[in-house]
């Protein structure tokens, strides 16, 4: 009984820079089925937040957007005008951003903000609209609901605000959402809520999840299925346990050997690096993108464009030239360094 | 304890006045409360808490930016107030967060690394470049940055920027504040390592400031976990990554999240709300979101309890608890 | 620990900061035009001696108000190419002339309302508290008062000259210095890299003069030309209104004054200095605004 929520064929993001033509999106390809949660996970500047932009249709104006497909639940998106596109956002799709402060609107209560979210999508009384409000302030753990409505974002501190962006995320019951580092400037012991309660809300609501982070922990436990991006491309994807039980792609096995990880890790021994740096995406650049970082290079990895394949379990794809096998040797080699 | 103490704190407190609105009187903001605190040559202390606990305005205590209110603090047997400031840099040194903003934008890298030379009035120019190109191979940084400006640097190239400059009057001691938080995974595992190596290299002694646990499970040695202006445990990182005691630490460890797919999102039961730090909780300031509270812990402060490598405060250790207070 | 996170040659791919700022900078319009026109009207200024082909204070009364030469007139001539006066001066040496003292004023009220106005607003910044409560009073006590009204005042119990003018307008016009200043070192003073320096044990006087100033310094080049171009407005209004610079003087603020008598029937009087301020002013703005686009600070790439 899966649906598929989210169908994404060929997305690109060309961005005219002096220098060049910028490629940061290359050719993605992508689903989320209702009720799943697929986690985007790459370093900064590999494109997962111009992704998600791509997605919302929110990209600065002299982005550029190219996709073969894009269809939210079988609607497709690529034709349609700005006013329908804004017809659609935060209300079938709705997105959370990493610093909820700077998008609350800090010269309106929250009660304004949350009633206006749906007011504007929906044709329901001010009275309607406060009573979801009220009640969705309650499922994100929010106590004294009815009071907070009266509170401007300043007064709360940045889990509350997060939760408050979760319930206006949710204001329309959308069928999908985008959270860009929903947790990255919250504590600790606050993520670990906010996340624990993006995860209820989703298996609740059967909500389509786009997860796009940096942190593998946080990928790790909530993921259902994992993209690593990587330079603008997908060089891994399949579900969480494969990809952090058997990573196959180099990249992906780097990433993973550069965490300490308390139990595992042996106490203060080096850790595993990744040298070199993320390449320049203005104009095309031939072959494997992650070549010039990688350990295992060979004069066939620079010769053409890598596409992606099967690792050996089905839905676990990579782009790499190496047989699963022969990385997830390297690997193994690597880890007992 | 009985290696040498490099920085030792004594019973330091330090108070902000908040001004609470127009024509109100100030409100006194405790944010560090009476911390003790000794960190021993060539130790690793890690200093954990979430935002608001106090660690930061403790560091900046240990670097003599701010004085504290009471208690003292003391540098090598010496208490920091009658040290002269360049004395205390050249035994202190900090390394901060976010490599953009600790680094002058306007000045090339060559004369941010130099500054340190510069400000000790250093005698022999002449050995300076030699100095500086030492430092810049031992953090890894390559020659032909030295006329670079910071905005031509990756993050992790600023970071070892950063570095050289703390190291290069070879300080005793280094304050790390979220060395790598501000850095991508991959570059941060090179911050890591670097630091270990530079600390066996040249015999430093570490505070780090995180709240990234698996990195401080990594690299620290001992660890002080901070709530609300106090160090409520301390003891040695095995102990604590063990068998941790004070309900506060068990939340903290139970938060983290390794990469581990089979497992789910934790559920810390702590509650949303920390507490604020105008208006702080009577008795154990823990308890309103402690799952062990016990009816006395919201009226009597609990005293330190002497634990395996540390101490812990809290009443579930304290046999005396609640009668000592009545004494 | 080996060279990681550095890939071979990258910095040498980048242009330097110099030539990044250069081709910022010539591919501004308003700063190129902004800057060649008041790079012109200095030039002016400062080879007056040279160029001007006559004296500006010789009058011949028998050749008053010769026309420009653009107007369909007898009278008009390449000897006087702007015409002249009512005196029989020449106008285009007196323009000429003129452009001297308007500079002169507007580069020193600007320097000195700089010096006062940077101080100010650089200490309210970096130490706060108490300094900042006794900073922003004074800041608020000359925003209570009017400028052209004092100024007036001032000139009128003094005298005027032109040093007067200056020191007058100097000591009145540095507001915006410090109410700039100080929000922008606020904002500098809480950067890790000041904190740093401190921890380095550099002096209070090292980290302002080193670490601050250059960070706001982009901010203090933008306001100087805002308070330049301002100083010679306000000079031009003191000597329309007789209490700037004395006559025979040429100024242009001057000549307007004594052209307006003839306002409905010699028009040109007028508009021939008037036009002059306005292309000095519109220069150094546009200048002010060209510097702040490209001396901003780069993002994070």
């Amino acid at each position: 009984m899966t649906e598929r929520i989210l169908e994404v064929e060929g997305l690109s993001v060309d961005i005219p820079v002096p220098a060049g033509m910028l490629h940061p999106v290359q050719d993605l390809s992508f689903h989320v089925d209702r009720g799943e949660t697929l986690a985007i996970v790459g370093e900064s500047g590999c494109g997962k937040s111009l992704t998600s932009l791509a997605l919302m249709d929110l990209l600065p104006s002299r982005a550029t957007r190219r996709a073969s497909k894009l269809a939210l639940d079988g609607q497709d998106l690529t034709g349609l005008s700005e006013r329908q596109m804004s017809d659609l956002r935060g209300n079938r799709m709705s997105m959370i951003f990493q610093e909820p402060m700077t998008s609350l609107n800090p010269a309106y209560t929250i009660g304004d903000q949350l009633i206006e979210a749906l007011r504007r999508h929906r044709g329901v009384t001010v009275g309607e609209a406060r009573d979801r409000a009220v009640w969705l302030l309650e499922k994100v753990g929010i106590t004294a609901a009815r009071e907070r409505l009266r509170q401007y974002p300043h007064q709360l501190s940045g889990g509350l605000r997060q939760r408050v962006m979760i319930a206006m995320a949710l204001m329309c019951g959308p069928d999908l959402i985008i959270a860009d580092e929903p947790t990255t400037a919250l504590d600790v012991t606050i993520q670990a809520q906010i996340l624990h309660l993006l995860a209820d809300l989703q298996r609740e609501f059967r909500t389509g999840l786009i997860l796009i982070t940096h942190d593998l922990g946080v990928v790790a436990r909530v993921a259902d299925r994992v993209a690593v991006m990587y330079a603008g491309q997908f060089v891994e994807e399949g579900t969480a346990l494969q990809i952090f039980q058997a990573p196959t792609h180099p990249y992906t096995q780097g990433l993973l050997n550069c965490i300490p990880v308390p139990g595992k890790t042996a106490r203060g021994a080096h850790l595993g690096t990744i040298p070199g740096i993320v390449p320049s995406l203005v104009g095309r650049m031939p072959g494997c993108h992650f070549a010039e970082r990688c350990r295992y290079v060979t004069d066939a990895c620079r010769a053409d464009a890598i596409a992606l394949r099967d690792a050996t379990e089905p839905g676990h794809r990579y782009r790499c030239v190496l047989s699963p096998e022969e990385t997830a040797a390297h690997n193994q080699m690597e880890t007992a360094q | 304890m009985s290696g040498e103490a490099v920085i030792e704190v004594r019973d330091v407190t330090r108070t902000f006045m908040i001004s609470s609105g127009f024509m109100k009187p100030k409100r006194p903001l405790h944010a560090v409360n009476g911390v003790n605190l000794r960190v021993e040559r060539g130790e690793v202390m890690a200093l954990v808490g979430e935002s608001g606990c106090g660690k930061t305005t403790l560091a900046r205590m240990m670097m003599g930016l701010l004085p504290p209110s009471q208690g003292t603090i003391e540098l090598g047997g010496k208490p920091i107030s009658t040290l002269d400031r360049m004395t205390v840099a050249r035994t202190v040194q900090p390394i901060f967060q976010d490599p953009y903003s600790s680094l002058n934008p306007r000045k090339t890298i060559g004369s941010i690394i130099t500054l340190p030379l510069r400000v000790q009035g250093d005698r022999d120019p002449a050995t300076w470049e030699k100095r500086v190109h030492e430092i810049m191979e031992l953090v890894g940084l390559p020659r032909r940055v030295f006329n670079n400006y910071p905005n031509q640097l990756s993050g992790g190239q600023r970071q070892r920027v950063a570095i050289a400059r703390a190291l290069i009057n070879r300080p005793r001691m280094v304050i790390c504040d979220e060395p790598t938080s501000a850095l991508d995974v991959s570059v941060q595992s090179q911050i890591l390592n670097l630091l270990q190596d530079l600390r066996a290299e040249l015999g430093l002694t570490y505070l780090l400031i995180s709240h990234n646990l698996a990195v401080v499970e990594h690299i620290a040695t001992r660890v002080a976990v901070m709530y609300l202006g106090r160090i409520v445990e301390q003891t040695d990182t095995a102990s604590l990554f063990e068998s941790p005691r004070h309900p506060y630490s068990k939340a903290l460890l139970s938060s983290v999240l390794t990469p581990d797919p089979t497992l789910g999102v934790p559920d810390t039961h702590l509650g949303a709300s920390f507490p604020n730090p105008l208006e702080m909780p009577s008795g154990c300031t823990f308890h309103p979101r402690c799952p062990k509270a016990m009816p006395h812990c919201s009226q009597v402060a609990p005293r330190p309890i002497p634990a395996p490598g540390g101490h812990v405060e809290c009443h579930l250790y304290d046999e005396g608890a609640p009668t000592y207070a009545q004494s | 620990m080996a060279v990681n996170d550095i890939s071979p040659g990258a910095p040498d791919m980048e242009p330097s900061p110099r030539a990044l700022l250069r081709r910022r900078v010539f591919h501004h319009a308003g700063l190129v035009i902004g800057a060649s026109v008041l790079i012109t009207i200095v030039l002016m200024a400062l080879l007056a001696p040279y160029i001007a082909p006559h004296d500006p204070l010789d009058q011949v009364l028998d050749r008053r108000l010769i026309p420009p030469i653009w107007f369909d007139s007898d009278k008009a001539t390449w000897t006087f190419p702007l015409g002249t006066d009512h005196f029989g001066r020449d106008y285009l040496s007196r323009l000429i002339w003129g452009a001297r003292i308007s500079l002169m004023i507007g580069v020193s009220a600007m320097l000195i309302s700089g010096v006062i106005g940077t101080t100010i607003g650089v200490l309210a910044g970096y130490f706060g508290g108490r300094v900042d409560m006794v900073a922003n009073f004074i800041i608020t006590t000359r925003l209570s008062m009017p400028v052209v009204l004092v100024a007036l005042a001032v000139v009128s119990m003094v005298g005027s000259s032109l040093t007067v003018v200056i020191w007058v307008l100097g000591l009145l016009i540095w507001d915006r210095f410090a109410v700039v200043m100080r929000s922008a070192t606020m904002q500098v003073r809480n950067l890790d890299f000041v904190a740093s320096a401190q921890a380095l044990g550099c002096s209070t006087a090292r980290i302002v003069l080193s670490e601050i100033l250059p960070n706001v310094a982009n901010h203090l080049i933008v306001v100087a030309t805002i308070e330049m171009a301002h100083a010679i407005l306000l000079e031009a209004a003191l000597s329309f209104l007789g209490l700037g610079v004395q006559p025979p003087e040429p100024s242009w603020g001057l000549m307007i004054s004594e052209a307006k008598g003839l306002m409905f029937f010699d028009a040109w009087l007028i508009a021939i200095p008037g036009t002059a301020l306005f292309l000095l002013v519109l220069s150094i703005n546009l200048l002010g605004d060209g510097l702040r686009d490209v001396t901003a600070p780069d993002g994070r790439n």
